[in-house]
């Protein structure tokens, strides 16, 4: 990087260790905290690149009436816009781009985010990749600022927690189909499921009591214990399985349209 | 390449400028010096984070964030302080237990970068110190690829 000689470069001495006191303190935010789906992507495909398209799902409904139930989809077919990025389709980028901006306009999102919907058809149009891998999180963010001007600051972790289950059944699903344990290890990540079940108990008891929330942070408890494994070693193949059951429950509870309430 | 680099920045500038009721101008300033410098990383082929943290740092005080990072990518977290009144700011990354991390860094006064890239899967933490200078607002931003 030219960038670079012009400036100081150099490794680090090692500070001091962080007290656990400092740990516990430390900032906690959606934005920074929980990754993205195409970093857990991205981190998969350094082995070598997985059949993307073969994670695809047929397209979910678009009449969801509880505003729960389309925040947890909304959050999930951001994680299929990603995997149509990594695919590089241009087509099911558009396609998917169209859908988030039908569930987003329901709830009542933003122009903001209505624009992000024309950014994403352009960038796909023209095949810019890595644009529209910042583009989508835009978006995702996007629709979080507008839930927050909404008063519906509840929604924002379940569009959170839905982007994160289907990036993670589309990567355990991937791992199945050629197995190693190296490629395993990135499904390693408890203090995520850990963050976000600690958001989840701080929502209105109102909506955490709503039959599929309840459902999706009561069956969290599992998942956190299967994402969990020791740093050392990744998971066994049979360990990659009960875990893509577990999330692959979760989407199908999620996405199922008679849930709406 | 450069100009989609202007028109993401534009973006994340204006979504900043949208969540103006709850940044400072210092804030809004901090995070546009590290886009700034995070151009760099995304002209060599690393993905901007859409979030940032921001907040005010006094002398010889750090905050520390919490991030969940993937074996196997590589990282740059980059830090900057809304204007000179810092003189220095530092970038450290820290594992789950708290032990420190070796990092890449890049230091350039009010600015400061430092690369990693895990072999391990999980939470770490990342540090942003001010090292010398008064009080100042810093932003953090990371990028992967």
């Amino acid at each position: 990087m030219a960038w670079l000689a012009c400036a100081s470069l150099g490794f680090a001495a090692e500070p001091a260790a962080l007290s656990q006191d400092q740990l516990s303190k430390a900032i906690k935010i959606d934005s920074l905290t929980i990754p993205t789906p195409g970093e857990l992507f991205a981190a998969l495909e350094k082995p070598g690149k997985p059949d993307w398209a073969s994670q695809y799902r047929t397209p979910i409904p678009m009449t969801y009436r509880n505003r729960a139930q389309i925040a947890l989809n909304l959050g999930g077919l951001i994680a299929d816009g990603f995997i149509a990025v990594e695919a590089q389709d241009s087509q099911q980028v558009k396609n998917i781009g169209t859908d988030i901006i039908k569930l987003a306009k329901a709830l009542g999102v933003s122009e903001n985010v209505l624009r992000r919907g024309n950014s994403i058809n352009a960038f796909a149009e023209t095949g810019e990749w890595d644009a529209l891998h910042e583009e989508l999180e835009a978006t995702q963010n996007e629709v979080k600022t507008s839930m927050q001007s909404n008063h519906d600051q509840d929604l924002i972790i379940l569009v959170s927690l839905g982007g994160w289950i289907r990036g993670t059944q589309a990567v355990s699903a991937s791992i199945i189909k050629n197995y190693d344990e190296q490629s395993g290890k990135v499904l390693r990540q408890p203090a995520v499921v850990s963050f976000i079940h600690a958001k989840m108990n701080d929502i209105s008891p109102e909506l955490r009591n709503e039959p599929l929330v309840k459902s999706v942070n009561d069956q969290l408890t599992g998942i956190e214990k299967l994402v969990a494994f020791q740093s050392s070693k990744g998971p066994t193949l049979d360990e990659v399985r009960k875990l893509n059951d577990a999330v692959g429950k979760l989407i199908d509870e999620i996405q199922r349209k008679e849930d709406a309430k | 390449m450069r100009m989609r680099v202007l028109i993401l920045a534009g973006a994340a500038l204006t979504a900043a400028a949208a969540l103006a009721w709850a940044e400072t101008d210092d804030e809004v300033e901090a995070h546009k010096q590290v886009l700034d410098l995070t151009g760099a990383f995304q002209n060599d082929g690393f993905k901007l984070r859409d979030g940032h943290w921001a907040g005010q740092l006094k002398p010889k005080d750090r905050a520390v964030v919490a991030v969940n990072l993937y074996a196997g990518n590589q990282y740059w977290f980059s830090a900057a302080a809304a204007n000179d009144k810092a003189k220095k700011i530092a970038v450290d990354l820290y594992d789950e237990s708290g032990k420190p991390m070796t990092t890449e860094t890049y230091n350039e006064g009010e600015r400061a970068s430092a690369g990693f890239s895990p072999t391990t899967s999980g939470q770490y933490f990342v540090a942003v110190s001010l090292v010398e200078g008064e009080a100042s607002t810093v932003c953090l931003v990371y990028s992967y690829k």
